[in-house]
């Protein structure tokens, strides 16, 4: 059995690591629990888990300011906790009751904070891509400051219209940071299989968008590279992309054979490189937190998860009018 | 002989132009591709070349004539040799040169089958504004362009992207002159990429902008339909309210002329089918501004579907500063007793020369212009059939899941027993357009075919 390699000294607050690592653990076992709910007939048709790709969102949020917005695909969950939204409101969506962000007219794919600027959950493939621009496009038209981040997956980078938003946002310098999620499957089609590209970001090079690929499973380094882009952009020079490699520890959706990897690769994922384990080793390394505190931060999380899984049993069913409200504005 | 340079057809639809400028005088040698004219059309300002090489003999149009037709002689180019007096000085066989003055070129004459109804029936038809409204006379285009320019005037949120929308003046003129008065923050060029850019503005409408989407034509809004239908559409619902998204799509839609299958569609039905679009198929220049005016402030997206063939006819348009025509408000254009035609778009253009022609024969039909096809004023139609007892339904688009269709259905539910004859519905024919004059002339849908289906439902 593998090893997890021993984490590399860091200067980075106390603070920041507690947070970083109370809000990976919180999406985790969010997600955990999500999965027992689809397994309960709680939560139907999709529900695509975010696990094992944690630092992701949560080092690019700590490089976000309040209005800077967020746009993703379907598997969303994470983006969402990590923007602040209430994990109540997401699970009663999951379960599609008259808590949920959407009222449970979204589901699991389709969830929007205007007040948390999350744009969306978006069920097809790449749309969220000139979305983002566009979002980009009109804080850009407005006068201010503000950075869109455009997330979207390995799977998704091959969909035409990501370069035609390349196009125009370099075109355009639009503030805008293009965040490939590459955990290495789109559904079960590994990017070897799919492309002859031996980088994702690499690809901007073509329209003139600076990129790099970042170790998404290092959270630390995800902020860093966060900063590096949100610079870039805030600055005026345009789009950038940044390459998360990461990982995805459960299936695609939730009926996934997983016949296209090995639990062996799975496994060594999660021993070597666990998102959460790092940062609970700098933790305890440092001497920042004990194992009692760290127990402790996990109880509370449990707790936070375990209300929101309640309140999205008890929250009630969608009023039957609500079939017919919120066609038009 | 000299040479006959004729008046030429400088886009699919145009059928006359001005002879805005000539490069070449009497008497100069001309060679083959030398500028020789500068001809403008509704839609640009073209240059126009010599083919033959020989000597300008004569110059049969003066420079700054509008509406001259297509094919009309305009100069004579002597060949070698040939005696430039010798040429006369109307040549044989060409009529009389169409001399139209600048200042009368919006009174230039429509082709028959296009002209307004003029005949006034038993009362007066529904103008779409009060009586004693002072009104101008404008082109479609005309009244497009003013839409956009006193939306854009009024919020500066409001934003034209498109292709060649900006420096070109507009694929169709239409955004003539907005580039100059707006800019080109609110002017965007954008490159051949519609997915990407229909994508783009709808994000900018969720980040609170409101764009105005121009598709060169609707055909090509085909490679952007996820993001007008699964993007915008879908959001305001699928967010349980709190992400609307303000933008309009607009553009031509529909046959044109002799541009083929992939150039020729209706798109009526297809945006009609989607909750959450709005959808606007104006036939009037005063429809055309009022209701471009009202998209541009509808929280919802809204699809405009224009027509490029109407785009230079001429109507009266109120002469006020802000007129706007509310969605879902149909227009009876002609009041009539004994069946009741509708239709929407150019299709009115048919509907209106049928009841005009099927007046001459007794049969007095009442037209209902629809405007907007969602929302849908049923009410206005079930009411007219209900007088009427007798119904045809005219558009342009094919004949399996017509808006036709859906008025049948409607008009069979809530006034079956109103109903002398079953409700006929006249479309396009159920092919790809083709490219052969004869053949598309038969794919279109037909005046003959409207009073023929009149005709059988009042069993004559």
């Amino acid at each position: 059995m593998a090893t997890r390699k021993a984490p590399e000294t860091s200067n980075i607050s106390k603070d920041d690591l507690l947070a970083y690592y109370r809000e990976m653990l919180l999406i985790r076992r969010f997600e955990e629990k999500a999965g027992q709910l689809y397994g309960m007939g709680l939560i139907g048709g999709f529900c695509h888990l975010y696990i094992g790709q944690e630092a992701v969102v949560v080092g690019l949020e700590a490089a976000a300011k309040t209005g800077d917005k967020r746009i993703t695909s379907y598997r969303d969950h994470g983006h969402m906790l990590a923007c602040g939204m209430d994990p109540k409101g997401v699970m009663a969506e999951l379960t599609g009751r008259s808590g949920g962000y959407s009222r449970g007219k979204g589901g699991s794919m389709h969830m929007f904070s205007k007040e948390k600027h999350f744009y969306g959950g978006h069920g097809i493939v790449a749309a969220q891509v000139p979305l983002g621009a566009g979002l980009a496009f009109a804080d850009k038209y407005l006068g201010n400051d503000n950075v869109t981040f455009t997330y979207f997956g390995d799977g998704a980078a091959n969909q035409g219209q990501v370069y035609e938003t390349y196009n125009m946002a370099e075109l355009w310098m639009l503030p805008v940071i293009f965040v490939i999620e590459n955990n290495q499957y789109a559904m079960g089609t590994s990017v070897k299989r799919s492309t002859k590209s031996t980088t994702l970001f690499g690809r901007g090079t073509a329209y003139g968008i600076p990129g790099e690929q970042v170790d998404g499973m290092d959270v630390l380094a995800v902020k860093a590279a966060g900063d590096k882009a949100v610079a870039h952009c805030r600055a005026g020079k345009g789009p950038y992309i940044l390459e998360m490699m990461t990982y995805r520890y459960r299936g695609h959706s939730m009926s996934d054979p997983a016949k296209y990897r090995t639990r062996e690769e799975v496994q060594k994922m999660r021993d070597e490189k666990d998102a959460i384990e790092h940062v609970r080793d700098l933790l305890l390394q440092a001497g920042h937190a004990s194992d009692e505190d760290l127990k402790a931060i996990d109880r509370d999380i449990k707790e936070r998860v375990n209300e929101a899984a309640e309140f999205s049993k008890e929250s009630p069913e969608a009023d039957l009018s609500e079939l017919w409200t919120d066609i038009y504005a | 002989m000299a040479t006959e340079i004729l008046m030429p057809a400088l886009s699919p639809t145009m059928e006359e132009g001005t002879l805005a400028k000539w490069l070449v005088k009497e008497g100069d040698k001309v060679k083959s591709g030398q500028i020789i004219a500068e001809i403008e059309t509704d839609k640009a300002t073209m240059e126009f070349e010599a083919v033959d090489e020989g000597t300008v003999a004569r110059l049969l149009v003066a420079e700054g004539t509008a509406g001259v037709k297509v094919n009309t002689p305009i100069a004579l180019i002597a060949g070698d040799g040939e005696s430039t007096a010798t040429v006369p000085v109307a040549p044989p066989g060409a009529g009389p040169v169409a001399v139209v003055s600048d200042q009368a070129q919006a009174m230039i004459v429509p082709p028959a089958s296009m002209k307004p109804a003029m005949a006034i029936p038993d009362e007066a038809p529904d103008m779409g504004w009060p009586a004693g409204t002072p009104v101008k006379t404008m082109t479609v285009r005309e009244a497009l362009r003013e839409a956009m320019a006193e939306e854009m005037r009024a919020d500066a949120n409001v934003f034209l992207m498109g292709e060649e929308v900006g420096e070109y003046q507009g694929a169709y003129k239409i955004s003539q002159g907005l580039l100059d008065e707006f800019g080109t923050k609110r002017v965007i060029d954008t490159p051949i990429t519609e997915h990407g850019f229909a994508g783009l503005a709808v994000g900018a409408a969720f980040g609170g902008l409101r764009p105005i989407v121009e598709f060169m034509t609707f055909n090509f809004s085909m490679q952007a339909i996820d993001h007008i239908i699964n993007s915008a559409a879908k959001t305001l619902y699928m967010s349980g309210g709190q992400m609307g998204c303000p933008i309009v799509f607009r553009g031509p839609n529909g046959a044109a002329a002799r541009v083929g299958a992939q150039h020729s569609q209706d798109y009526a039905a297809w945006y009609a089918h989607v909750p959450g679009l709005k959808v606007v198929m104006p036939y009037t220049a005063a429809d055309a501004k009022g209701l471009l005016k009202t998209a541009i402030r509808d929280p919802n997206p809204v699809i405009f579907l224009e027509n490029e063939i109407l785009y230079g006819r001429s109507f009266e348009v109120p002469d006020l500063p802000d007129y706007t025509v509310p969605f879902g408000k149909a227009r009876i254009a002609r009041v009539g007793s004994d069946v009741t035609i509708v239709s929407f778009g150019i299709g009115m253009a048919l509907a209106l020369d049928a009841a005009e022609a099927l007046s001459k024969d007794g049969i007095s039909a009442e037209v209902i212009d629809l405007r907007t096809l969602r929302p849908l004023d049923y009410d206005t139609v079930i009411s007219s059939v209900m007088k009427t007892n007798r119904c045809v339904t005219v558009e342009e688009g094919w004949p399996v899941g017509a808006i036709g269709n859906h008025l049948s259905a409607t008009i069979m539910t809530r006034a079956f027993d109103y109903l002398d004859a079953p409700v006929l519905n006249c479309t396009g024919k159920d092919v790809p357009m083709p490219y052969a004059a004869n053949l598309e002339k038969l794919a279109l849908v037909t005046v003959a075919e409207v009073i023929a289906a009149v005709k059988s439902v009042c069993y004559r």
